[in-house]
């Protein structure tokens, strides 16, 4: 059972908030602990060709898991229904799912947890099996655990299961998941607590009418503490971070799941770029409206977080630091207006809060590397509350830990790549920029300051020609300009003298990862032996290797293509926005290699991009002490 | 004559306005153009055919080329239209001589008439005669090239040293015709060749796109719209990335006329073409000029593409049709090549104009905007090798006509 719990948490982020218990509740039902056991030998040899976790985040966390709880996994083995082994184990799990949901986000200390849970209980049931191994096995386990529409998968990953469970039997638990689902809608909000509650009862092998009961009950009971898994365990944060793989979404079951428990309607767009079905590709424009009417009515999640999403959704907040800011805002603001629950502690409960508003802001729009940073910061904050602290205490210690971490992280940061970038700028240079960073900006204002004498190229593309707004804004400072779109960047090279880009994120491989374009601004450049400066603040630095902007990335609006703002006269493809052979795609960032970029400077100094791994080392070292 | 200069003076007109813009468009017209000049060319009775001629299209040409410097397409179509006349010369002179018995002094003067030989190189003047009878019958080849350049290096063109020998009028005077009629009959090859490149380069489409290929194109070109469809007409099935082209949008016509052709085709931002790079199997873009370095001077943002193309290792196809193929050598085509449009495309005026007068103080504005045409695709990053390109201009274009 915990097995197919796991896999939950590891296959999607999102789900928590609904889906999950209903997918828990059909293994439950049929599984005695026995039977699992009995079935992970199975369901590791099944996984490998079903999952796609990379082996590589399993092995540490998960023997660090192990090790701190033994006990409990040996209680699972042995079969002892006992409901305080249980709970402990899902407050794991539960943990590690919404660790999971972020996505990127999830790639930190708490992911490794998650799934190394999952790998403990494997241990104490199959003892001894390989770590990669379980995990994967988790993965398939839940896959199993799908509802009735999903019952070929069942046939096909789950033969060992399928023999266990009478025909009977699996109908009654798609009662029982149906049951639950109807609780969890009752419960609203606390969809994750269901799901652990059901998961919960699963396991105490309730008989299937009781079930709906029990799951109630586990979810006040149990649930409620397990939830917040992902603050309790400090051994975590300890743990190196593996990168979870992201939601794929051209994998039909885990998109099906995902969309159940969505809050935001999204309808698939329907001419889809067949090379981008990994990724979500939604009708843009038309959740909006439907979401502000639901802006009353939705109680789970907290107003300043849905006003955030909103603005995300519709484009009013973008450029990295802005949405990472104005996340913290709102859950400074979800920090100040909370009041911890009857029978539940404030960490878990508010790890599991955040947990779901991230998933909201996920679906609103995917999330940038800084905020997963950002996200993790907050989690590892909470799970670190000292539990001798009143909630009024903890409450002002978090406000202040996040305005902490954006005076710090964001706009400290600023000023201290401001003051390295300049000494870089000198009379008579020719500096370009791509897009509209902020760094950069900072950096072209206060040289200008300073009465250094440059002259400044800005560089825009098409659609979202930020390059325009960031050019009025120079100008309106007395800064000497050249506008042009990207096409004719190598006609404007020539006259460079350096290039300043921002970024989105680097990754520890030195790659560059950024506003679509940016690769082709550092790479001209570099065919012209110019000097490529990146301004990227250090808490985006992050330790995932991206090898090509394919694999992962964001999808724009694909009509902001067809129609070209301001130009009536472009409109030859009016009209043809639904023919299936045009697609438009609106990538949204690209990957530039390392071996473009002459320099980072962050705000731990200015270093090369091969220097970017030991940074993020240090970075995250310091990042847990704080 | 009269109704000849309006027409040119009509077309100079619309090439400064950039009334016509495509290369194969200009080049059409030039040569119709230049058929009618060459056609209403009234030749005086006693001068020398050939070089009356040839002074006319050059005259004609110069304007040409003076009113769109950048529409190097037009001097191209002078030069091959020059090369002509030169070679029908040639050839009736050859011809000539072999109707003549081979008499070694009528010979000698006969040449002198109509190649504007030296006296002075009898010997090597025989070995010309011979060449030019050789390339009237077979292809030009290695050797009318090695050849050809003393000839046109050692003697500058000199006016009929020999045009007093009288015994030759009649015969002159039905070369004279015969030479008109030779050369407005090569003039019409060449319109032809240019109105049927596209079909020829489209032919040789299936040997270069396979099954499920991913492709990669940006501007708009009829050579690569004409070259994409034969390949899917016969039933390769295949998919198409058009780059836009800001600021033109080219690649959304592109695009339209793609789709209608029932191509899988996915229009794509320009800055995504080196995310995008890494899928592709291959660039196919047409060319504006290809220069004699090998250098392709292509749509705006063709650099960027092809810098990106080898990047990753993909092939980088260049179409080019035979009138787009430029014997002269580029300096600084980036700039001296190029042309700036207007930067209403990019900018809009109105929403600019509080900027624009920042910097009047100073006298001159903080704001500029550049938008250019062309871009220049140095021939390190592929299209053909400089010397082979060398061989194909031989072939194209006499050595006499490259500075007009």
């Amino acid at each position: 059972m915990e097995s197919r719990r796991n896999p939950r948490a590891v296959v999607d982020p999102k789900v928590r908030q609904v889906g999950f218990f209903t997918s828990s509740q059909p293994d439950s039902t049929h599984q005695p602990d026995p039977i699992a056991s009995e079935s992970h030998p199975v369901v590791s040899s099944i996984s490998p060709s079903g999952n796609s976790l990379s082996p590589v985040m399993i092995p540490p966390p998960r023997h660090n898991s192990s090790d701190t709880f033994p006990l409990r996994a040996a209680a699972a083995s042995a079969v002892s229904p006992s409901s305080f082994s249980y709970s402990t184990r899902r407050d794991f799990p539960d943990g590690s799912t919404t660790a999971a949901s972020p996505g990127r986000v999830s790639r930190g200390s708490f992911s490794k947890p998650s799934s190394s849970l999952p790998g403990v209980g494997m241990d104490a049931m199959a003892a001894a099996k390989s770590s990669s191994v379980p995990a994967s096995g988790l993965n398939t386990v839940s896959v199993v655990n799908m509802p009735p529409e999903k019952e070929s998968d069942q046939k096909k990953n789950s033969k060992p299961l399928k023999e266990k469970t009478t025909k009977a039997e699996r109908r009654a638990l798609q009662e029982a998941q149906r049951a639950a689902k109807a609780a969890a809608n009752a419960e609203g909000g606390k969809a994750p607590l269901v799901s652990s509650g059901s998961v919960a009862s699963t396991n105490i092998k309730a008989t299937k009418p009781a079930k709906p009961s029990s799951q109630k009950n586990d979810v006040a009971v149990a649930a409620g503490p397990s939830e917040k898994k992902a603050g309790g365990q400090s051994e975590k944060d300890r743990k190196k971070d593996a990168p979870h793989p992201r939601m794929q979404y051209d994998d039909e079951s885990r998109v099906v799941k995902a969309k159940r428990r969505a809050v935001v309607k999204q309808t698939e767009a329907k001419y889809r770029v067949e090379l981008f079905r990994h990724l979500p590709q939604y009708e843009h424009g038309t959740q909006l409206p439907d979401l502000q009417t639901k802006f009353f009515q939705l109680d789970p999640m907290h107003p300043a977080v849905y006003k955030v999403g909103l603005q995300y959704l519709s484009g009013d907040i973008s450029g990295g630091n802005a949405r990472c800011i104005a996340m913290l805002q709102a859950f400074q603001e979800v920090v100040r207006d909370y009041s911890t629950p009857p029978e539940k502690t404030l960490n878990r409960d508010m790890t599991a809060k955040i947990s779901s508003y991230v998933s909201f802001l996920i679906e609103c729009r995917p999330l940038s590397v800084s905020m997963g940073n950002a996200i993790r910061f907050v989690k590892n904050r909470i799970a670190k509350l000292p539990i001798t602290l009143s909630e009024s205490e903890a409450k002002a210690a978090l406000q202040s830990d996040i305005e902490r971490f954006i005076n710090e992280k964001i706009i400290t940061a600023d000023t201290v790549i401001v003051k390295h970038a300049v000494t870089k700028i000198r009379d008579g240079d020719v500096l370009l920029t791509y897009g509209s960073p902020t760094a950069v900006e900072m950096v072209l204002l206060h040289a200008h300051e300073l009465g250094k004498k440059f002259r400044v190229l800005v560089v825009d593309s098409r659609p979202k020609l930020e390059g325009q707004l960031l050019l009025r804004r120079l100008i309106k400072r007395g800064i000497n300009c050249t506008y042009t779109h990207i096409n004719a960047i190598s006609y404007i090279m020539h006259e460079v003298t350096k290039v300043f880009l921002g970024a989105s994120s680097v990754l520890s491989n030195g790659t560059v990862y950024s506003r679509v374009g940016t690769a082709c601004v550092a790479m001209v450049a570099s065919a012209f032996r110019v000097p490529v400066l990146v301004c990227c603040e250090a808490y985006k630095l992050h330790e995932r290797v991206q090898l090509d902007s394919i694999c992962s990335n964001e999808l724009g609006d694909p009509n902001a293509i067809s129609k070209v703002h301001g130009r009536e006269d472009i409109n030859y493809l009016d009209g043809l926005t639904n023919n299936a052979n045009l697609q438009f795609l609106n990538l949204m960032f690209d990957a530039t290699p390392s071996d473009y970029i002459s320099m980072i400077i962050t705000d731990y100094g200015m270093v090369p991009p091969t220097s970017v791994p030991v940074i993020v080392r240090e970075y995250q070292k310091e990042h847990s002490l704080v | 004559m009269p109704d000849v200069q309006s027409t040119v003076l009509e077309f100079v007109n619309k090439l400064r306005k950039r009334k016509i813009e495509g290369s194969q468009a200009t080049a059409r017209c030039t040569v119709e153009l230049l058929r009618s000049v060459i056609s209403h060319h009234r030749v005086p009775h006693h001068a020398n055919q050939a070089s009356a001629l040839i002074d006319a299209v050059k005259a004609v040409g110069a304007q040409l080329v003076a009113a769109n410097p950048v529409e190097l397409a037009v001097g191209n179509v002078v030069r091959r239209v020059l090369h002509i006349i030169r070679e029908e010369d040639l050839s009736l002179a050859t011809a000539a001589v072999a109707g003549l018995d081979l008499l070694d002094a009528s010979d000698d003067d006969d040449e002198d008439v109509n190649n504007g030989k030296g006296i002075g190189y009898p010997a090597m003047s025989a070995a010309v005669v011979a060449a030019a009878a050789r390339s009237t019958l077979r292809p030009p080849s290695l050797q009318t090239l090695l050849e050809g350049t003393p000839e046109s290096a050692t003697v500058p063109y000199t006016s009929s040293s020999g045009a007093d020998s009288e015994s030759k009028t009649a015969d002159k005077s039905s070369i004279t015709r015969k030479l008109k009629h030779d050369v407005i009959e090569g003039v019409n090859q060449l319109i032809h060749e240019i109105a049927g490149c596209h079909e020829q380069i489209a032919e040789q489409a299936i040997e270069h796109i396979h099954q499920n290929e991913v492709i990669l194109t940006l501007g708009s070109s009829r050579t690569v719209l004409e070259f994409l469809c034969a390949a899917k007409e016969k039933k390769r099935s295949f998919r198409v990335f058009v780059a836009e082209g800001a600021p033109r949008y080219q690649g959304h016509l592109l695009a339209k006329e793609l789709v209608a052709r029932g191509l899988q085709t996915t229009v794509i931002t320009d800055s995504a073409v080196f995310a995008m790079i890494s899928r592709v199997n291959m660039v196919i873009i047409g060319a504006h000029a290809v220069m004699a370095n090998g250098g392709v001077i292509g749509p705006v943002g063709v650099n960027m593409a092809a810098l990106a193309a080898k990047k990753h290792a993909v092939p980088f196809v260049v179409l080019a049709g035979s009138h787009k193929l430029c014997p002269l050598y580029p300096h600084n085509p980036e700039v001296l090549l190029n042309e700036l449009r207007s930067p209403s495309e990019l900018l809009d005026f109105g929403e600019f104009s509080d900027c624009l007068d920042f910097g009047a103080g100073s006298g001159s504005p903080l704001l500029q905007v550049v938008n250019p045409t062309f871009d220049y695709v140095p021939p390190s990053l592929g299209g053909h090798n400089p010397s082979y390109m060398y061989r194909l201009i031989a072939d194209y274009y006499s050595a006499d006509d490259l500075v007009m």
